[in-house]
């Protein structure tokens, strides 16, 4: 099966599990167990290759030059991780189906489940570093989700909160770390990253990479200091906890470790950061969890104390620790997951998983018992089952490994941790199942069905298994080794084997076991003397830090934005001048390369004009329309502007703009006071025209330089220049540029242009049904015009109607060659038709709107969108226009464009959203007990009312 | 002419910041729109200045402006009124909602205001409120 398919299947599977609920809580398992089984299958495919040592790739270049593929390869280390995900993934799904109670949501269980799922095998198949990155973060939110799966426990939104936070902090730090490798190693794909251990590590950014990455493998897998979230990610479902925090994501920081050991290890940072984390975390998640009651809060404890273990082993850089190291992760998966559905089913049954409550259930739940005492020995380290021979080659390892150059130390310290690892899994067993069976649980517990105890006993066959015949996993414990080890060591001269002579490893292992029975029975004056001497709990200490990273960001917050526009507006305008002028006194600048133009007369008198209209404006703005005419002045002199400095097409633009923008500013001003009151103090005024002249000064000057210098390079529109009428079929630059170099773009825009318009549209709705329209109604109506609907101007707008449609086909035809195009005609025809509103009024003009203006606009992106597909029966890519001329008698020849079609696009587009925009503002104003006439002529001696109304 | 169309931006830019921080809701809007002339004249200069050279092609000419900074400048004149029109209609159902066109809330900027002296100064029953407006 590809391996894009075994990564996507969980993905795509995801969907059913909500779908199937309806079928019922078994379709529904089924499902999600068969998406989860195809996935496996289809990995099994794979495995003659990766026994034959080959590594199996799949490759999609994505964007190559990002360095961003979807790669995806397969080897032992991979396939070993997978194989682990899936298979325990399917043992969780049956424990799942009968663990959740009806009241349970099964449907997103499972979804959130499958996404995990493919998350993490996404992870471990990924070979493109940044796409593990993406799987590597989702695998943080499935697990948030997961834990906080019980949405009503408060604990549960807690504690998925507290490792959303640390992992996802974790992840970022990861993302840095990557980022860093793949750039020292000049690639992004793992497969080119592993085979430049020298590059890697003799780089000086090697360093804070390694930092980096450890933080993000550290944090996933619970290692200290950022151990205390697993524990109370305990709130979650006892199968999350199974397949989450004890077999797969809290082993993707091993994973990574793992993965990344070739080119990481065997440097002095490398083994002090590792081993030292390793061993500290091992010991002190030891210690804790002996004195957990919680059976989840004790196991949680103990599998951050063997990720400790497995860390400290990568941490040596020996090819014998990294053996070991793989060794442990199968083990430790395969007790630690029966072990926590043995703590689950407990729980199930006796409904307290509080170890002081429990005792005795050894003969109520044999079947449970036994399961739970075989996987607990082998925590515990006992001959005959596997968790003894890794831990024996792990005390092993730990005789040859030398810290701060004492060598007792990692021994010493080993063995300690191994003592309280035996201590707590003597005391799992004890003080649940043996004992005298009591008359108080909260329930009445009994061995459940084969569905909830078959997954933990299929696993007790492999941990006796493995531990009584190790020889039977050596082949793919091999396998995965050398895959961890990729070239840069060989494969140790090692056998797994159930005795390895007596040496100083056995006599480490006895103290510990020993140790461990003198430790429970010493328990209940120790457990006393823990609970009055240890330590502070990580949660209020995590809940302190991120208290005060609240009321920090909180106190910046209140000050930077405290909700008031102005305050922003000036605190932006002010760091943008103060970056600006640090940048320009900094900098280096070259002299002046081009000459200055001539001043002409009419230019400086334009100048005046806008000068001296800003100027009015700025002392009286006030006076609200005499500012709306002060602002039609600057853009009139701006138009003027455009067209003596060659730009025609954006001066006819502006000019329409200028109008519709005056229309739409006097009908807003019908509704707003006429008359800003004087409000600001004179400081005020003082301080605000300070920021406002400091920035005006800096962006003047910014363009003056740029004005004075020419462009860096050779700028694009050369190439538009030259391609405009071989290419694009048109000798108008702008226009050719607009429908057809950036023809996407533009058709974003107007796709932007139609949303401002019906924004407006929607919020004139939620005006007019909201209780503004009554007060809209009550409205006390100033000065009236005395004649509503001039008859000079009604007629003449009529009169002169056609034409300025005909001036609109005009510009839009030529606007391919000449200066023209949609925008400018579609503003022109938008301004005849409000020309109407204005002078007949909205009823008269409403009868005659046959199409609503947002199915123009609808219409204007449709028709764009059609010709830029059109460009596809051509093989060319979307929006690339065809042109070609024709004639038909008696006319010249002419030319017709694709672009022609995606031009009248562009102009039903602005049509539309300019009239619907002020439509609305007089929609507004209907409302407002405006009396709108019957006719749109007061006085019209043909009508037969006249007489009478004249009358009245 | 460069030094004419240089300090028109400044001019226009200075004026647009100080409309903006001004406390109602109709000088913001139109120094938005100042700003929307600075920028548009800002982006159009960048293709430097010229005389008499539009973007045209004909026949024995060979200097023409740049044409893709007026291009780019041509659609944000369009949007800008898009925008303009959005803000404007957001400004007047302010407006008609609490008969008060200040840009910033004063409830919410007094300090030590009590938040439920809010509901009882708004004549408006906010469960009877549509969408925000």
């Amino acid at each position: 099966m590809s391996l894009f398919l075994i990564v996507a299947l969980p993905f795509i599977g995801a969907l059913l599990p909500g779908l199937m609920y309806q079928a019922g809580r078994q379709a529904c398992a089924m499902a999600t167990f068969f998406v989860t089984l195809t996935a496996f299958i289809g990995l099994m495919t794979h495995l003659p290759a990766v026994l034959a040592g080959e590594v199996v790739q799949a490759r999609v270049d994505w964007i190559p030059s990002l360095g961003l593929n979807a790669n995806f390869f397969i080897d032992g280390l991979g396939f070993f991780f997978a194989a682990l995900i899936l298979g325990i993934g399917l043992l969780i799904i049956t424990y799942g189906r009968f663990y959740l109670s009806r009241n349970d949501n099964m449907g997103e269980f499972f979804t959130y489940l499958l996404l995990f799922q493919g998350a993490m095998v996404g992870i471990v198949l990924s070979d493109n570093i940044l796409m593990l990155l993406i799987f590597w973060e989702m695998t943080s939110l499935s697990s948030f989700l997961l834990i906080g799966y019980w949405k009503h426990l408060e604990e549960g939104r807690q504690g998925a909160r507290m490792a959303l936070t640390v992992t996802g902090m974790g992840g970022l730090a990861l993302i840095g770390g990557m980022v860093l490798l793949g750039n020292i190693a000049g690639s992004y794909d793992l497969t080119v990253i592993l085979e430049n251990r020298e590059v890697i590590q003799d780089s000086p950014m090697y360093l804070p990479a390694l930092l980096l990455i450890l933080l993000g493998c550290f944090t996933k897998s619970a290692q200290f200091p950022f151990h205390f979230w697993l524990p109370h990610a305990m709130a979650a479902p006892t199968p999350v906890s199974a397949y989450l925090h004890s077999a797969t994501m809290v082993k993707a920081g091993i994973f990574l470790m793992a993965r990344v050991w070739p080119v990481m290890s065997g440097t002095e940072a490398w083994f002090y950061l590792v081993t030292g984390a390793g061993l500290i975390t091992m010991v002190i998640a030891a210690i804790i969890a002996l004195f957990k009651n919680d059976l989840k809060g004790l196991l949680a404890f103990s599998t951050v104390s063997h990720l400790g273990l497995i860390t400290m082993l990568l941490g040596t850089g020996t090819a014998y620790g990294a053996l070991v190291a793989v060794f442990h992760i199968l083990n430790h998966a395969t007790f630690k997951a029966a072990l926590f559905m043995s703590a689950g089913i407990v729980d199930h049954e006796a409904k307290t998983r509080d170890i002081t409550r429990l005792g005795g259930l050894r003969s109520l739940m044999p079947i449970t018992f036994v399961i739970a005492t075989i996987a607990a020995l082998s925590m515990a380290g006992i001959p005959l089952f596997n968790g003894f021979i890794s831990k024996e080659m792990m005390l092993k390892e730990t005789t040859k490994t030398v810290l701060f150059d004492t060598p007792l130390l990692v021994p010493v310290l080993a063995t300690i941790g191994a003592l309280f690892s035996a201590a707590y899994s003597f005391r799992f067993i004890g003080h649940t199942f043996l004992g005298p069976v009591r008359d108080d649980y909260p329930a009445n517990p009994h061995d459940p069905g084969v569905g909830m105890w078959g997954p933990p006993a299929l696993l007790c066959v492999l941990v006796v298994g493995i531990g009584v015949a190790p020889f039977l996993a050596e082949p793919l414990v091999f396998l995965v080794t050398e895959a961890v080890l990729g070239n840069v060591a060989a494969l140790p001269d090692a056998h797994l084997k159930i005795w390895h002579g007596v040496n100083t490893a056995l006599y480490m292992s006895i103290i510990a076991v020993g140790g461990g029975l003198v430790l429970l029975a010493a328990f209940n004056p120790l457990a006393r003397g823990w609970a009055t001497a240890g330590p502070p709990a990580a949660k209020a200490i995590f809940d302190a830090i991120i208290d005060a990273i609240v009321a920090a960001a909180t106190f910046v917050t209140a000050r930077l934005h405290d909700g008031a526009l102005t305050r922003y507006a000036a605190i932006f305008g002010v760091t943008v001048v103060a970056l600006g002028t640090h940048a320009f006194f900094t900098g280096s600048t070259i002299a002046p390369t081009r000459e200055m133009l001539p001043l002409q007369p009419v230019a400086a008198m334009g100048w005046l004009l806008l000068v001296t209209a800003t100027a009015v404006l700025l002392a009286y703005h006030n006076h609200r329309y005499l500012a709306l005419v002060l602002t039609s002045i600057v853009g009139l002199v701006i138009a003027m502007g455009f067209a003596y400095l060659s730009a025609p097409d954006l001066a006819l633009t502006q000019i329409s703009v200028e109008v519709v923008t005056a229309i739409l500013l006097l009908l807003a001003l019908n509704f707003l006071p006429r008359e800003t009151p004087a409000e600001s103090s004179s400081m005020r005024r003082l301080r605000d025209g300070a920021i406002a002249g400091a920035a005006g000064l800096a962006a003047g000057a910014l363009i003056y330089s740029m004005l004075m210098r020419d462009a860096m390079g050779v700028p694009i529109s050369e190439y538009h220049l030259a391609n405009s009428k071989p290419g694009g079929g048109g000798t108008n630059v702008v226009n050719v540029i607009l429908v057809d170099f950036r023809g996407f773009d533009t058709f974003g825009e107007i796709i932007v242009l139609g949303i401002a318009a019906v924004i407006i549209y929607a919020l004139t709705e939620t005006l007019l049904s909201s209780p503004v329209r009554a007060r809209l109604l009550n409205r006390p109506i100033g000065k009236k015009a005395g004649d509503a609907h001039p008859m000079m101007m009604v007629v003449m707008t009529r009169v002169i109607m056609p034409v300025v449609l005909m001036v609109g086909v005009y510009i839009f035809l030529r606007g391919h060659n000449e200066p023209g195009g949609g925008f400018i005609a579609g503003l022109v025809v938008a301004i005849a038709i409000v020309m109407q509103y204005m002078a007949s009024g909205f009823d008269w003009a409403e009868k005659r709107q046959r199409y609503p203006y947002h199915g123009i606009i609808g219409a204007g992106v449709l028709v764009a969108g059609l010709t830029g597909i059109g460009a596809f029966f051509f093989d060319t890519e979307f929006l690339a226009s065809s042109f070609g001329y024709f004639r038909i008698p008696p006319f010249e020849e002419f030319e017709l464009a694709t672009a022609l079609g995606f031009d009248l696009g562009v102009f039903l587009c602005v049509v539309g959203a300019v009239l619907l925009s002020l439509e609305s503002f007089s929609r507004l104003g209907r409302r407002s007990g405006e009396q709108s006439s019957e006719y749109a002529m007061d006085i019209d001696p043909s009508r037969d009312d006249a007489v009478e109304e004249k009358g009245a | 002419m460069e030094i004419l169309v240089a300090s028109a931006v400044g001019i226009l830019t200075a004026a647009g910041i100080y409309l903006i921080l001004r406390k109602r809701t109709f000088p913001v809007i139109l120094g938005t729109a100042f700003i929307s002339y600075a920028v548009n004249v800002f982006l159009f200069a960048s293709g430097r200045l010229a005389v008499n050279q539009p973007p045209v092609l004909q026949k024995g000419v060979e200097l023409y402006t740049d044409p893709l900074p007026q291009a780019l400048v041509l659609t944000a004149i369009v949007i800008a009124f898009g925008m303009t029109a959005v803000v404007v209609m957001i400004g007047v159902g302010a407006y008609l909602s609490s008969q008060d066109d200040h840009i910033d809330d004063q409830d919410e900027l007094a300090p030590g205001a009590d938040p439920s002296a809010l509901e009882h100064a708004d004549p408006i029953d906010p469960s009877q409120q549509g969408a925000p407006s």
